[in-house]
C-alpha cells in the first residue's frame, strides 16, 4: 500500500517522535525540580518528622543524581507507575486511568461538532466567495475564535439549564455506563466548546477552498464547461480534504486544551477538574502524572495526522 | 527602521545607503491602510481605548474598585452605578477598567517573552540550518507539544499561583511559534543575491542577521505578535477564572466571570460586562492582525 518514498518518509517522521518524547518527558520530570526548596520537605507535607522526610528523599530515590532519577521515573511512568497522590495516597495513574476516558469523550463530542456544523458553513461561504452568507460566516467565525470558552458555557448555563431545563447545569455521566444519558449531560460543555472550533474549522476550509478554486487547474475546469457544482463537490472537497485533517488536528489539541477551564464551570471529573484542584491543592504527583497525559496526547494526536497525511497525499512524501 | 547610517564595524563593508525614491513615509502609509480597511481602524481604536483604561485606570474608574459597600450589594445598573454592584458592593463598572490592566499587562508579558525567545532561536535555527536547525526543531516540536493553559496551571502550581508566572509559561509556549515563522523566512532570505553578497564582503553572520534578515522577516512576525495578544489575553482570561491567575482583591475580568457565576441565579447580568470585554478586546486584536496580514502581504488577498 505504500511506496517506498512514503515508507521513508514515515520512518523519518516516527524517529523525529523519539527526541520529542524524550524532551518532553524531560520536561515533565523537571516541572518538580522547579518547587523552591527541598521537594523531600514538600512531598513529606506539613508537620512532617525528619525521618519521614529521610525516607521519602531514598523511596523516591531524591538522593540520586539527576539523570538516573529521569530514567528511574520514566521506567516507572512506562510500567504505568506515576506515584500516589499526596492527599488521597491513590496511584496517579488509577485516577487518571479513571478521568482521561471522560475528557476524551468531552473532546470528541465537541471536535465531532465543530466538523458538522463548520464543514457545511465553510463550503456554503467558499461556493459564493464575498456574498452575504460568506460575510456573516466571516463575521459569526471572527466573534467564534474571540469567544472565552468557558463565559459562553456560563451563558448556556443560565439559558438552557437554570432558566429553562433543558440540560443538566453540571455533572457527568459516562458513556459505558448510560450513553444517552451521557450525551445529554455533555451537550452542553461540547457545544461550548465547539463554539469556536466550528468557526475555526468554517474559517479554514473557506480559505483553503477559495484559494483552490481560483487556481489554473479549476479555472480549466470551469472553461471546459464543467458545472460549478461538479467542480465544487468533485475537485474541490477532494482537493481541501487533507487540509481538513491538519485543520481537525489542530481542533482536538486546542479543544483538549479548552476543556481543562469548561470542566470546571460542569464540574465534569475529567483531566480539567483533576489538574486545577491538584493544582490549588498542591498535589504535585498528580499535577505531574496529568502534565504527562496531555502532553503524550498531543504528541500522539499529531504522529498520526503526519502518517494519515503521508497515505492519503503522496505529494507531501516527495518533499 | 531608523535610517541614521551608523559606521559599519571595523572590517566590514560599508553598506551603501540606497536611495529610496517616492517611498510615502510611515505615517501616510498607516493612514492609508485604515482608510482602506475602517473594520481594522475601529479595531485599532478599541485597542486605544482599552490601553488607556489600563494605564490611566485610577483617574478614568469613579470608584475605588476594592471598595466594598454592603449597603449596596448585587444592585442592577443605576445613574450611581453603570454597571451595577458585585456582591461585596464594588463598582462593576471600576473593576472593569481596572481588569484591562490585568489583561494588558498579561498580553504583552506573555508575547513579549515569546518575542524575545522565539525570534532570536528562529534566526539561528534558520541561518545555520544543518544539525543546529535539526536540533532546535526538535525543541520546538516539544514545545508546541504542551497544551499552553496547561502548562501554565502545572508551573503556577510548582513556582506559586500569580499573573506573573502564569503568563510567564503561556509565553515560553508561544515562543515555537514564532520560532518557527522567523526560522522559515530566514531559510528563504539566507538564498537571497544581498545576503550572499554579503557573505563575500566578509559581513559576521550576526551583522547579517540584524542587518538582513531580521528586518525582512519581520512583517510576518508583527501580524503573529497580534494575532497571539488575543490567545494571551484569553488564556489570562481562563486562568484568573480558574483562580490561578489575578489574585483577589485586584480586578481582573476572568476572576470577575468566576464571581458573577456564584451568583448567576440572583444577578445574572453581572457575568456579561467582563465577558464582553474579553471578547472585543480579543476581537480587535485578531482584526488588526488579519487586517495587517492583508496590508502587508498583498498575495493573501482573497
Amino acid at each position: 500500500m505504500l511506496n517506498t518514498v512514503q515508507r521513508k518518509m514515515l520512518t523519518r517522521r516516527l524517529l523525529q517522535t523519539i527526541p520529542v518524547i524524550l524532551l518532553a518527558t524531560f520536561s515533565v520530570f523537571m516541572l518538580l525540580k522547579l518547587l523552591p526548596g527541598d521537594v523531600a520537605v514538600t512531598l513529606a507535607g506539613e508537620n512532617a518528622t525528619v525521618e519521614r522526610i529521610e525516607e521519602i528523599r531514598s523511596q523516591r530515590g531524591l538522593d540520586q543524581p539527576l539523570l538516573v532519577q529521569y530514567g528511574q521515573w520514566v521506567l516507572g511512568a512506562v510500567q504505568g507507575d506515576l506515584s500516589e497522590s499526596l492527599l488521597s495516597g491513590e496511584p496517579v495513574s488509577t485516577t487518571l486511568a479513571r478521568v482521561f476516558p471522560n475528557t476524551l469523550f468531552i473532546v470528541l463530542y465537541a471536535v465531532a461538532l465543530s466538523v458538522l456544523v463548520g464543514v457545511p458553513f465553510g463550503i456554503l461561504a467558499a461556493s459564493r466567495a464575498g456574498g452575504i452568507i460568506d460575510r456573516l460566516v466571516m463575521v459569526l467565525t471572527s466573534v467564534g475564535v474571540a469567544l472565552p470558552n468557558f463565559w459562553i458555557a456560563m451563558i448556556f448555563v443560565v439559558i438552557f439549564a437554570l432558566n429553562r431545563s433543558w440540560f443538566p447545569a453540571t455533572g457527568f455521566v459516562s458513556p459505558f455506563e448510560d450513553p444517552l444519558a451521557a450525551l445529554w449531560y455533555a451537550t452542553l460543555p461540547a457545544v461550548a466548546l465547539a463554539a469556536s472550533g466550528m468557526a475555526e474549522v468554517a474559517r479554514q476550509l473557506r480559505s483553503s477552498l477559495v484559494e483552490t478554486l481560483q487556481s489554473q487547474h479549476f479555472r480549466t475546469l470551469h472553461a471546459k464547461g464543467l458545472p460549478f457544482r461538479s467542480i465544487l463537490w468533485k475537485h474541490g472537497l477532494r482537493n481541501v480534504s487533507v487540509n481538513l485533517l491538519t485543520v481537525i488536528s489542530l481542533l482536538v489539541n486546542r479543544t483538549l486544551a479548552a476543556t481543562v477551564v469548561v470542566e470546571v464551570v460542569f464540574a465534569i471529573p475529567g483531566m480539567g477538574n483533576t489538574i486545577v484542584n491538584a493544582t490549588l491543592q498542591r498535589d504535585f504527583p498528580v499535577v505531574q502524572g496529568a502534565v504527562l497525559v496531555m502532553v503524550l496526547t498531543v504528541i500522539t494526536v499529531n504522529l498520526v495526522t503526519d502518517v494519515l497525511y503521508s497515505i492519503l497525499d503522496p505529494r507531501i512524501a516527495q518533499r | 527602521m531608523t535610517d541614521t547610517p551608523t559606521p559599519p564595524p571595523p572590517g566590514q563593508p560599508a553598506a551603501a545607503m540606497p536611495q529610496r525614491i517616492d517611498r510615502p513615509g510611515f505615517f501616510t502609509r498607516v493612514l492609508h491602510w485604515l482608510i482602506d480597511d475602517p473594520v481594522a481602524a475601529i479595531g485599532l481604536v478599541v485597542l486605544i481605548v482599552i490601553c488607556s483604561c489600563a494605564v490611566f485606570a485610577d483617574q478614568i474608574a469613579p470608584y475605588d474598585p476594592s471598595l466594598q459597600d454592603y449597603a449596596a450589594m448585587l444592585e442592577p445598573p443605576s445613574a450611581a452605578h453603570l454597571l451595577g454592584t458585585d456582591d461585596l458592593g464594588r463598582d462593576v463598572f471600576s473593576r472593569l477598567i481596572h481588569g484591562a490592566s490585568a489583561s494588558i499587562y498579561a498580553a504583552v508579558l506573555a508575547v513579549g517573552v515569546a518575542t524575545v525567545l522565539g525570534v532570536p532561536v528562529g534566526l539561528i535555527a534558520g541561518y545555520a540550518g544543518g544539525w543546529v536547525d535539526e536540533v532546535i526543531s526538535r525543541i520546538l516540536d516539544t514545545f508546541l507539544s504542551f497544551p499552553a493553559i496547561v502548562l501554565a496551571i502545572a508551573v503556577t502550581g510548582v513556582l506559586g499561583i500569580g499573573l506573573t508566572n502564569a503568563m510567564l509559561s503561556v509565553g515560553i509556549v508561544f515562543a515555537p511559534q514564532l520560532a518557527r515563522l522567523v526560522r522559515a523566512r530566514a531559510l528563504v532570505l539566507k538564498q537571497e543575491l544581498y545576503v550572499e553578497a554579503s557573505q563575500c564582503f566578509g559581513a559576521s553572520p550576526g551583522w547579517i542577521l540584524r542587518r538582513h534578515i531580521l528586518p525582512n522577516a519581520i512583517q510576518p512576525v508583527l501580524v503573529q505578535i497580534t494575532l497571539l495578544m488575543a490567545v494571551a489575553l484569553l488564556a489570562e482570561a481562563s486562568l484568573s477564572f480558574l483562580g490561578l491567575g489575578m489574585q483577589p482583591p485586584d480586578p481582573s475580568w476572568g476572576s470577575m466571570i468566576a464571581r458573577a457565576y456564584i451568583y448567576a441565579q440572583i444577578s445574572p447580568a453581572q457575568m456579561y460586562a467582563p465577558g464582553i470585554a474579553i471578547l472585543v478586546t480579543a476581537l480587535a486584536f485578531n482584526t488588526v492582525g488579519e487586517s495587517l496580514r492583508e496590508a502587508l502581504d498583498p498575495t493573501s488577498r482573497h
